[in-house]
């Protein structure tokens, strides 16, 4: 008898369904039975039972999920390692995965021992899977039946069903606060094998970015070098271009949506500049490689400056372009999220509109016009796909814009897509620069934040 | 009931006027005239257009949208919804201080020097530094605040935060101060201090107050105008109306039958 997960699962929300309905009538009954109010409404009993049915059960069934397959896999390991000791660790892990593909009819084998230890495998899986559906629906029914026996109408079940969800509250944000954490670690820990090959002081301060390195031990090539310098300066210059772009553009339009726009105008023109939001970045990856950058080629042709064919100024200002939406359109809720008393006060005392704005509005609203700039300028940093396609991939030392230059982001790409492997010093420098990147919007984020403490004016 | 006199000294002269939003009629036919530096009350319930006839008078109603107007407001024999008239001009001869303290969220001495500021009527700092202290000195906040004029205006309390709203508007040295439930959400002490400050001001500036309070208009004004659902149904000196009001409307309102 096979009980599949969903099987297992849709009893399990039918069993604590059950118990909701069962909790919530014969809390009415015992509560008539005492002659008593009961201390909270009857769905507060039931919502009760529900939890106490569902949530322990549910977690048995995701453990079980998860870890039942790997142990049953270790037993198998151990058996196998039994049948002969010489087998070194690679050949045993390779005999199990054959028994593995053999119990699932993948392939076929003549060997014995092979389809004797698949069946046995095929078994213990379907044991498992038995045990696992067993495990959970009598945990369920067996809770969901203490609980609902003991409930009385003198325990008050809203406040344990309102802590019960405060906690579950608390788990949500905990796991975010994990995976960052998990995130950083695992960057730290990669960055740190990199440093072991590469020296730490020569990476940061290092002004030659060429991760060319021999592919064979005996080829002979160029000593790569790994100065994080000018693909930094190259990220820098290519925010910095982007920033000049959105920033007024963002800017410019959020006041006038705010403020003058009527709301018909309103209605057509935020959506609008909200579907910039939604154009994927490898579209704007080709309109920046393939009419943005000749655009700006011919007119420094006809200048007589020199363009080269991807350049900055290109994916800069594409990217400028991309991040308009998300300047404009939270600078425009922030604007109008100024209070209206204010802005009758500055009338009332006979300013014009841009009298108030400059002076009494945007002052009061610099605090999330910080935020909205700095969420900009974070999508510039990690985007990669416009430069890819349109700013290059030479590391070149260089603050013109007319020129090629790579980011950040564009070497990671470059450094860990195609056949690679994670020793290999090139490889793993792309953690070396990711570890970078991730301090340095750090570092942005934390001075971004105390000058808008600084410049905020507070309003109740 | 209106000698030749008597329009010699008004400040304001409204004629027939009806504000709408969108199509609903707000306020009808309004004609009255408010005389100079008196404190002149504008009672009646909720919703009855006191506002919004306060609002007409330095056209801050053109700020809101769907919002027309007809007949006319003569400020000193001048239409103010005539052509020449520029509204942030009208507004800086007409002060407002609002329902709910609304300081900017500012230092005191910007706050106060926000008007002098935009209207250039400081030539130099001292210049401006005199207006501040001056009007402050005439809001009676001066001795609360000399001390901290950097600090931020919006950590006072909300009656010293009305009176720099007050003080702001004296500032600009407007000719009309209007008021709309100046006092709705202060305590009574904080109340009796800008009762007692709008009895003082009545000298050298006209005020006009909206209130929900008719012991306020009792005690400060000389004259009430009582509105009820958009209409004005009595107009007179303050004592006659609060003892023996003409229109039986008035009469169950001042003694709290409705409203």
């Amino acid at each position: 008898m096979t009980l599949p997960i969903s099987f297992v699962f849709f009893v399990l929300l039918g069993l604590s369904v059950y118990f909701y309905y069962h909790a919530k009538s014969s809390i009415v009954r015992k509560a008539a039975f005492l002659g008593k109010r009961s201390k909270a409404l009857p769905s507060h009993y039931g919502q009760q039972s529900f939890l106490w049915a569902f949530i322990p059960s549910f977690l048995i069934l995701l453990v079980l999920t998860i870890g039942g397959p790997n142990y049953i896999d270790q037993i198998f390991y151990n058996k196998i390692q039994e049948l002969n000791p010489t087998f070194n660790e690679s050949f045993v892990s390779l005999i199990l995965a054959k028994v593995i593909n053999v119990s699932n009819g993948k392939i076929s084998t003549d060997e014995e021992t092979i389809i004797i230890l698949a069946k046995d495998y095929k078994i213990a899986f379907e044991q498992l899977h038995f045990y696992r559906g067993l495990v959970v629906i009598l945990c369920a029914a067996l809770l969901g039946m203490i609980i609902s026996y003991r409930q009385k109408p003198g325990s008050n079940a809203r406040e344990q069903v309102e802590k019960f969800i405060v906690n579950i509250f608390f788990a949500s944000a905990v796991i975010a606060i994990f995976t960052t954490v998990a995130i950083i670690l695992s960057l730290f820990f990669e960055a740190l094998r990199f440093f072991n090959l590469y020296n730490f002081f020569d990476f940061i301060f290092g002004l030659h970015w060429a991760p060319n390195v021999a592919i064979r031990t005996d080829q002979v090539a160029a000593e790569g070098s790994f100065g994080m310098i000018p693909v930094l300066l190259g990220t820098l210059l290519i925010s910095f271009i982007a920033m000049c772009v959105a920033i007024p553009i963002g800017l410019f339009s959020a006041i006038y949506l705010a403020e003058f726009a009527t709301p018909k105008i309103r209605d057509f023109v935020k959506p609008t500049l909200e579907i910039l939001a939604g154009i994927p970045t490898v579209v704007y990856g080709y309109f920046a490689a393939l009419t943005a950058a000749p655009f700006f080629r011919d007119i420094g042709f006809s200048l007589g400056l020199d363009v080269s064919s991807e350049s900055a100024i290109a994916a800069g200002a594409v990217m400028g372009i991309m991040i308009i939406p998300f300047i404009s359109s939270l600078s425009d809720d922030v604007i109008r999220a100024v209070p209206q008393s204010l802005r009758d006060g500055s009338m009332g005392l006979g300013a014009t509109k841009a009298e108030t704005i400059y002076i009494v509005i945007l002052p009061a609203a610099i605090p999330g016009l910080v935020g909205a700039v700095l969420l900009a300028v974070s999508r510039a940093i990690g985007e990669t796909m416009i430069v890819v396609m349109a700013a290059g991939l030479s590391a070149n030392l260089t603050v013109n814009p007319l020129d090629s230059v790579t980011t950040v982001t564009v070497q990671i790409v470059s450094l860990l897509t195609g056949d690679t492997e994670f020793d290999d010093i090139k490889t793993l420098s792309a953690f070396g620069l990711g570890l970078a990147l991730f301090f340095f919007t750090l570092l942005l984020n934390i001075f971004a934040l105390s000058i808008s403490r600084r410049l905020a004016e507070r309003y109740d | 009931m209106r000698r030749n006199g008597e329009i010699m000294t008004s400040k304001f002269r409204t004629k027939n006027v009806e504000v709408y939003y969108s199509d609903k009629k707000a306020i009808r036919d309004i004609s009255l005239n408010i005389e100079k530096n008196i404190v002149t009350a504008l009672i009646g319930p909720s919703g009855c257009g006191k506002s919004t006839f306060l609002r007409c008078l330095n056209r801050m109603n053109d700020v809101i949208e769907n919002c027309s107007i007809k007949g006319s407001i003569h400020l000193d024999e001048q239409d103010i919804y005539g052509p020449d008239i520029d509204p942030v001009e009208l507004r800086a001869r007409v002060g407002m201080v609002f329902q709910k303290p609304n300081p900017f969220p500012k230092s005191i001495f910007d706050n106060i020097a926000y008007g002098p500021r935009i209207h250039g009527l400081a030539s130099s700092d001292n210049e401006l530094k005199d207006i501040v202290y001056n009007s402050l000195e005439k809001a009676g906040l001066i001795d609360e605040v000399k001390d901290r004029l950097n600090d931020q205006a919006t950590g006072l309390s909300g009656g010293q935060q009305q009176r720099i709203c007050i003080a702001r508007a004296i500032a600009v040295s407007p000719e009309v101060i209007l008021m709309d439930e100046p006092c709705s959400a202060l305590d009574p002490i904080a109340t009796a201090k800008i009762e007692e400050l709008m009895n003082e001001l009545c000298e050298s500036y006209t005020i006009i107050i909206v209130t929900h309070s008719m012991q306020q208009a009792a005690r400060v004004s000389k004259k009430t105008a009582f509105f009820h659902l958009g209409d004005l149904i009595e107009y007179n000196d303050t004592d006659k109306i609060f003892t023996q009001p003409e229109n039986e409307k008035t009469q169950d309102y001042i003694t709290g039958r409705f409203g």
